[in-house]
Protein backbone atom coordinates (compact mmCIF):
# COMPACT_ATOMS: atom_id res chain seq x y z
CA UNK A 1 0.00 0.00 0.00
CA UNK A 2 2.39 2.49 1.05
CA UNK A 3 4.83 1.43 -2.19
CA UNK A 4 1.84 1.78 -4.28
CA UNK A 5 1.65 5.29 -2.54
CA UNK A 6 5.13 6.43 -3.14
CA UNK A 7 4.76 5.41 -6.54
CA UNK A 8 1.80 7.88 -7.26
CA UNK A 9 3.71 10.62 -5.81
CA UNK A 10 5.73 11.81 -8.75
CA UNK A 11 2.16 12.55 -10.12
CA UNK A 12 0.99 14.53 -7.87
CA UNK A 13 4.09 16.47 -7.47
CA UNK A 14 3.36 16.83 -11.94
CA UNK A 15 0.08 17.79 -10.75
CA UNK A 16 1.00 20.31 -8.60
CA UNK A 17 3.70 22.04 -10.29
CA UNK A 18 1.40 21.98 -13.78
CA UNK A 19 -1.25 23.88 -11.50
CA UNK A 20 1.22 26.45 -9.79
CA UNK A 21 2.42 27.23 -13.78
CA UNK A 22 -0.57 27.87 -14.87
CA UNK A 23 -1.76 30.33 -12.09
CA UNK A 24 1.87 31.85 -12.18
CA UNK A 25 1.41 32.77 -15.60
CA UNK A 26 -2.16 33.82 -15.75
CA UNK A 27 -1.58 35.84 -13.03
CA UNK A 28 1.94 37.21 -14.51
CA UNK A 29 0.06 38.63 -17.69
CA UNK A 30 -2.48 39.83 -15.44
CA UNK A 31 -0.24 41.96 -13.53
CA UNK A 32 2.67 42.80 -15.79
CA UNK A 33 0.56 43.41 -18.96
CA UNK A 34 -0.77 46.27 -19.43
CA UNK A 35 -4.56 47.33 -19.47
CA UNK A 36 -6.54 50.23 -19.88
CA UNK A 37 -9.60 50.05 -21.83
CA UNK A 38 -11.75 52.42 -23.32
CA UNK A 39 -14.85 51.70 -25.27
CA UNK A 40 -13.61 52.10 -28.93
CA UNK A 41 -11.37 49.50 -27.85
CA UNK A 42 -13.41 46.87 -26.21
CA UNK A 43 -15.93 47.79 -29.04
CA UNK A 44 -16.09 45.46 -32.49
CA UNK A 45 -13.56 46.96 -34.35
CA UNK A 46 -13.74 47.55 -38.00
CA UNK A 47 -14.96 44.29 -40.01
CA UNK A 48 -15.94 42.63 -36.86
CA UNK A 49 -19.34 42.40 -35.92
CA UNK A 50 -22.06 42.62 -32.91
CA UNK A 51 -23.68 38.69 -32.59
CA UNK A 52 -26.73 38.93 -34.25
CA UNK A 53 -27.70 36.02 -31.77
CA UNK A 54 -26.89 33.61 -28.72
CA UNK A 55 -24.14 31.66 -29.32
CA UNK A 56 -25.76 28.32 -28.13
CA UNK A 57 -28.24 26.88 -30.46
CA UNK A 58 -29.23 23.24 -30.91
CA UNK A 59 -26.63 20.17 -31.60
CA UNK A 60 -27.95 18.15 -34.23
CA UNK A 61 -28.18 14.69 -32.13
CA UNK A 62 -25.84 12.70 -34.39
CA UNK A 63 -23.13 14.13 -32.10
CA UNK A 64 -24.89 12.32 -29.12
CA UNK A 65 -25.10 8.83 -30.82
CA UNK A 66 -21.11 9.04 -31.88
CA UNK A 67 -20.78 9.78 -28.55
CA UNK A 68 -22.64 6.70 -27.30
CA UNK A 69 -21.39 4.44 -29.79
CA UNK A 70 -17.46 5.69 -28.51
CA UNK A 71 -18.50 5.41 -24.75
CA UNK A 72 -20.02 1.52 -25.98
CA UNK A 73 -16.32 0.70 -27.17
CA UNK A 74 -14.93 2.75 -24.36
CA UNK A 75 -16.12 0.16 -21.46
CA UNK A 76 -15.46 -2.78 -24.26
CA UNK A 77 -11.72 -1.97 -24.07
CA UNK A 78 -11.88 -1.13 -19.91
CA UNK A 79 -12.70 -5.01 -19.82
CA UNK A 80 -9.72 -6.14 -22.09
CA UNK A 81 -7.75 -4.78 -19.32
CA UNK A 82 -7.57 -6.95 -16.60
CA UNK A 83 -8.45 -10.03 -18.76
CA UNK A 84 -4.78 -9.42 -21.00
CA UNK A 85 -3.66 -8.79 -17.55
CA UNK A 86 -4.89 -12.05 -15.93
CA UNK A 87 -5.01 -14.20 -19.49
CA UNK A 88 -2.50 -16.70 -17.50
CA UNK A 89 -4.08 -17.17 -14.71
CA UNK A 90 -7.84 -17.43 -15.83
CA UNK A 91 -7.22 -20.09 -18.69
CA UNK A 92 -9.07 -21.23 -21.74
CA UNK A 93 -12.41 -20.95 -19.61
CA UNK A 94 -11.95 -16.72 -19.19
CA UNK A 95 -10.47 -17.16 -22.53
CA UNK A 96 -13.99 -18.01 -24.13
CA UNK A 97 -15.73 -16.01 -21.76
CA UNK A 98 -13.99 -12.88 -23.07
CA UNK A 99 -14.68 -14.28 -26.32
CA UNK A 100 -18.17 -14.62 -25.96
CA UNK A 101 -18.59 -11.34 -24.55
CA UNK A 102 -16.39 -9.75 -27.61
CA UNK A 103 -18.93 -11.88 -29.75
CA UNK A 104 -22.12 -10.18 -28.29
CA UNK A 105 -20.68 -6.33 -29.05
CA UNK A 106 -19.55 -7.45 -32.55
CA UNK A 107 -23.48 -8.42 -33.30
CA UNK A 108 -23.97 -4.90 -32.31
CA UNK A 109 -21.11 -3.49 -34.57
CA UNK A 110 -22.63 -5.44 -37.30
CA UNK A 111 -25.96 -4.18 -36.83
CA UNK A 112 -24.17 -0.60 -36.46
CA UNK A 113 -22.29 -0.74 -39.57
CA UNK A 114 -25.42 -2.52 -41.68
CA UNK A 115 -27.93 1.02 -40.37
CA UNK A 116 -25.20 2.88 -41.19
CA UNK A 117 -24.84 4.61 -37.66
CA UNK A 118 -21.13 5.47 -38.22
CA UNK A 119 -21.54 7.04 -41.34
CA UNK A 120 -21.77 10.90 -41.01
CA UNK A 121 -23.72 11.56 -43.84
CA UNK B 1 2.50 8.60 5.60
CA UNK B 2 1.49 12.39 6.34
CA UNK B 3 1.52 12.77 2.45
CA UNK B 4 -1.41 10.54 1.98
CA UNK B 5 -2.97 11.88 4.76
CA UNK B 6 -2.63 15.50 3.40
CA UNK B 7 -3.78 13.90 -0.02
CA UNK B 8 -6.50 13.22 1.04
CA UNK B 9 -8.04 15.89 2.71
CA UNK B 10 -6.86 17.85 -0.36
CA UNK B 11 -8.60 15.71 -3.03
CA UNK B 12 -11.42 15.42 -0.61
CA UNK B 13 -11.61 19.00 -0.03
CA UNK B 14 -11.53 19.55 -3.71
CA UNK B 15 -14.26 16.99 -4.68
CA UNK B 16 -16.98 18.83 -2.25
CA UNK B 17 -16.11 22.35 -3.48
CA UNK B 18 -16.38 20.53 -7.40
CA UNK B 19 -19.56 19.13 -6.35
CA UNK B 20 -20.80 22.54 -5.19
CA UNK B 21 -19.91 24.20 -8.07
CA UNK B 22 -21.94 21.79 -9.74
CA UNK B 23 -24.68 22.52 -8.57
CA UNK B 24 -24.31 26.35 -8.23
CA UNK B 25 -23.09 27.40 -11.61
CA UNK B 26 -25.38 29.41 -13.29
CA UNK B 27 -24.10 28.16 -16.96
CA UNK B 28 -25.06 24.58 -17.66
CA UNK B 29 -21.98 24.12 -19.54
CA UNK B 30 -19.78 25.10 -16.31
CA UNK B 31 -20.90 22.50 -14.54
CA UNK B 32 -20.25 19.85 -16.51
CA UNK B 33 -16.49 21.43 -16.38
CA UNK B 34 -16.87 21.32 -12.75
CA UNK B 35 -18.12 17.92 -12.36
CA UNK B 36 -15.05 16.70 -14.64
CA UNK B 37 -13.16 18.45 -12.29
CA UNK B 38 -14.90 16.44 -9.19
CA UNK B 39 -14.33 13.29 -10.98
CA UNK B 40 -10.68 13.89 -11.10
CA UNK B 41 -10.74 14.40 -7.27
CA UNK B 42 -12.78 11.18 -7.23
CA UNK B 43 -10.10 9.29 -9.09
CA UNK B 44 -7.21 10.71 -6.81
CA UNK B 45 -9.35 9.53 -3.67
CA UNK B 46 -9.30 5.58 -5.46
CA UNK B 47 -6.01 5.89 -5.89
CA UNK B 48 -5.29 6.80 -2.45
CA UNK B 49 -7.83 3.71 -1.43
CA UNK B 50 -5.09 1.28 -3.28
CA UNK B 51 -7.99 0.76 -6.20
CA UNK B 52 -5.68 1.92 -9.17
CA UNK B 53 -7.90 0.12 -11.72
CA UNK B 54 -11.16 2.12 -10.92
CA UNK B 55 -9.20 5.34 -10.84
CA UNK B 56 -7.68 4.52 -14.29
CA UNK B 57 -11.26 3.90 -15.38
CA UNK B 58 -13.04 6.44 -13.87
CA UNK B 59 -10.56 9.38 -16.01
CA UNK B 60 -10.84 7.18 -18.98
CA UNK B 61 -14.72 6.48 -18.69
CA UNK B 62 -15.92 9.53 -16.85
CA UNK B 63 -13.89 12.19 -17.68
CA UNK B 64 -13.34 10.91 -21.33
CA UNK B 65 -16.40 9.79 -22.61
CA UNK B 66 -19.08 10.38 -20.67
CA UNK B 67 -18.84 14.08 -19.76
CA UNK B 68 -18.27 14.37 -23.39
CA UNK B 69 -21.61 13.25 -23.45
CA UNK B 70 -23.07 15.29 -20.91
CA UNK B 71 -21.69 18.23 -22.53
CA UNK B 72 -23.18 17.37 -25.88
CA UNK B 73 -26.88 16.44 -24.03
CA UNK B 74 -26.21 20.00 -21.96
CA UNK B 75 -25.47 22.16 -25.42
CA UNK B 76 -28.31 19.64 -27.72
CA UNK B 77 -30.95 21.43 -24.86
CA UNK B 78 -30.31 24.67 -26.15
CA UNK B 79 -31.20 26.01 -22.40
CA UNK B 80 -32.22 29.52 -22.44
CA UNK B 81 -30.55 30.60 -18.32
CA UNK B 82 -33.16 33.70 -18.11
CA UNK B 83 -35.42 30.82 -18.94
CA UNK B 84 -34.47 28.36 -16.59
CA UNK B 85 -34.57 30.84 -13.75
CA UNK B 86 -38.28 32.13 -14.03
CA UNK B 87 -39.96 28.76 -13.48
CA UNK B 88 -38.02 28.52 -9.98
CA UNK B 89 -40.52 29.90 -7.64
CA UNK B 90 -43.32 27.65 -9.76
CA UNK B 91 -41.09 24.41 -9.32
CA UNK B 92 -39.72 25.16 -5.36
CA UNK B 93 -42.18 23.28 -3.95
CA UNK B 94 -42.15 20.42 -5.78
CA UNK B 95 -38.30 20.20 -5.63
CA UNK B 96 -38.07 20.58 -1.63
CA UNK B 97 -41.15 17.50 -1.68
CA UNK B 98 -38.63 15.31 -4.08
CA UNK B 99 -35.86 16.57 -1.64
CA UNK B 100 -37.63 16.06 1.46
CA UNK B 101 -38.46 12.44 0.38
CA UNK B 102 -35.02 11.30 -0.33
CA UNK B 103 -33.59 13.05 2.96
CA UNK B 104 -36.03 10.91 5.00
CA UNK B 105 -34.84 7.53 2.99
CA UNK B 106 -31.55 8.53 3.39
CA UNK B 107 -32.14 9.10 7.43
CA UNK B 108 -33.82 6.02 7.68
CA UNK B 109 -31.06 3.77 5.65
CA UNK B 110 -28.26 5.39 7.87
CA UNK B 111 -30.47 5.27 11.62
CA UNK B 112 -31.47 1.64 10.97
CA UNK B 113 -27.91 0.65 9.72
CA UNK B 114 -26.50 -2.33 11.93
CA UNK B 115 -23.04 -3.43 11.26
CA UNK B 116 -22.84 -7.72 11.37
CA UNK B 117 -20.88 -9.28 13.50
CA UNK B 118 -19.07 -10.85 10.49
CA UNK B 119 -18.64 -8.09 8.38
CA UNK B 120 -14.98 -7.62 9.35
CA UNK B 121 -14.30 -11.02 8.08
CA UNK B 122 -16.81 -11.03 5.05
CA UNK B 123 -15.13 -7.85 3.67
CA UNK B 124 -11.44 -8.88 4.48
CA UNK B 125 -11.95 -12.71 3.22
CA UNK B 126 -12.28 -12.09 -0.87
CA UNK B 127 -9.66 -9.38 -0.46
CA UNK B 128 -6.06 -10.40 -1.79
CA UNK B 129 -3.27 -8.95 -0.60
CA UNK B 130 -2.10 -5.73 -2.41
CA UNK B 131 1.69 -6.01 -1.90
CA UNK B 132 2.04 -9.27 -4.14
CA UNK B 133 -0.56 -8.92 -6.80
CA UNK B 134 -1.62 -6.01 -8.61
CA UNK B 135 -4.92 -4.57 -8.94
CA UNK B 136 -5.66 -5.36 -12.01
CA UNK B 137 -4.51 -8.85 -12.19
CA UNK B 138 -6.77 -9.28 -8.93
CA UNK B 139 -9.42 -8.33 -10.97
CA UNK B 140 -9.12 -10.11 -13.90
CA UNK B 141 -8.42 -13.29 -12.09
CA UNK B 142 -12.10 -13.43 -10.50
CA UNK B 143 -14.33 -11.03 -13.42
CA UNK B 144 -14.39 -13.21 -16.42
CA UNK B 145 -14.70 -16.98 -14.28
CA UNK B 146 -16.37 -16.56 -11.08
CA UNK B 147 -18.67 -13.66 -11.93
CA UNK B 148 -19.10 -14.61 -16.08
CA UNK B 149 -23.02 -14.56 -15.60
CA UNK B 150 -22.51 -10.44 -14.60
CA UNK B 151 -19.81 -9.93 -17.08
CA UNK B 152 -22.00 -11.68 -19.75
CA UNK B 153 -24.99 -9.77 -18.65
CA UNK B 154 -22.67 -6.49 -18.87
CA UNK B 155 -21.82 -7.05 -22.61
CA UNK B 156 -25.79 -7.61 -23.07
CA UNK B 157 -26.35 -4.26 -21.54
CA UNK B 158 -24.23 -2.50 -23.77
CA UNK B 159 -25.39 -4.39 -27.00
CA UNK B 160 -28.89 -2.79 -25.60
CA UNK B 161 -27.89 0.59 -25.19
CA UNK B 162 -25.93 0.45 -28.51
CA UNK B 163 -28.77 -0.78 -30.79
CA UNK B 164 -31.13 1.38 -28.39
CA UNK B 165 -29.14 4.55 -29.08
CA UNK B 166 -29.04 3.72 -32.96
CA UNK B 167 -33.17 3.26 -32.97
CA UNK B 168 -34.41 6.34 -31.02
CA UNK B 169 -31.26 8.87 -33.26
CA UNK B 170 -30.24 7.42 -35.95
CA UNK B 171 -32.07 8.76 -38.79
CA UNK B 172 -30.91 8.22 -42.83
CA UNK B 173 -31.46 11.19 -44.36
CA UNK B 174 -33.72 11.46 -47.75
CA UNK B 175 -32.06 13.35 -50.79
CA UNK B 176 -28.35 12.20 -50.02
CA UNK B 177 -25.92 10.91 -52.35
CA UNK B 178 -23.72 8.44 -51.37
CA UNK B 179 -20.71 7.02 -53.20
CA UNK B 180 -21.96 3.23 -53.32
CA UNK B 181 -18.40 1.38 -54.73
CA UNK B 182 -20.25 -1.68 -55.13
CA UNK B 183 -22.63 -0.49 -57.42
CA UNK B 184 -19.75 1.52 -59.25
CA UNK B 185 -17.60 -1.49 -59.41
CA UNK B 186 -21.11 -3.70 -61.25
CA UNK B 187 -21.17 -1.01 -64.04
CA UNK B 188 -19.85 -2.72 -67.45
CA UNK B 189 -19.55 -0.90 -70.34
CA UNK B 190 -21.76 -2.84 -72.26
CA UNK B 191 -24.58 -1.32 -69.67
CA UNK B 192 -23.75 2.16 -70.91
CA UNK B 193 -22.13 2.58 -73.87
CA UNK B 194 -23.00 1.85 -77.21
CA UNK B 195 -20.45 2.21 -80.94
CA UNK B 196 -22.79 3.40 -83.46
CA UNK B 197 -21.48 3.59 -86.90
CA UNK B 198 -22.75 6.81 -88.52
CA UNK B 199 -22.65 7.28 -92.15
CA UNK B 200 -20.89 9.75 -94.01
CA UNK B 201 -23.78 12.76 -94.64
CA UNK B 202 -26.24 11.01 -92.97
CA UNK B 203 -26.25 11.89 -88.86
CA UNK B 204 -27.64 9.86 -85.99
CA UNK B 205 -31.69 9.85 -86.13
Amino acid sequence: MEELLTEYLPILIFIGIAFVMAIAMVTASLIAGPSNPDPEKTSAYECGFEPFDDSRSKFDVRFYLVAILFIIFDLEVAFLFPWAVSLSGIGLFGFWSMMIFLGVLTIGFVYEWRKGALEWE
Amino acid sequence: MIAATLAFYLFSALAIVGALNVIFQRNPVHSVLWLIFTFFNAAGLFVLLGAEFVAMILVIVYVGAVAVLFLFVVMMLDINITMVREGFLKYLPVGLLVGGILLAELITVFAGWVMSDSADVLRAAPAPDPSDIGNTEALGLILYTDYIYVFQAAGIILLVAMIGSIVLTHRTRAGVRKQVIGEQNARRPSDTLEVVKVESGKGLQ
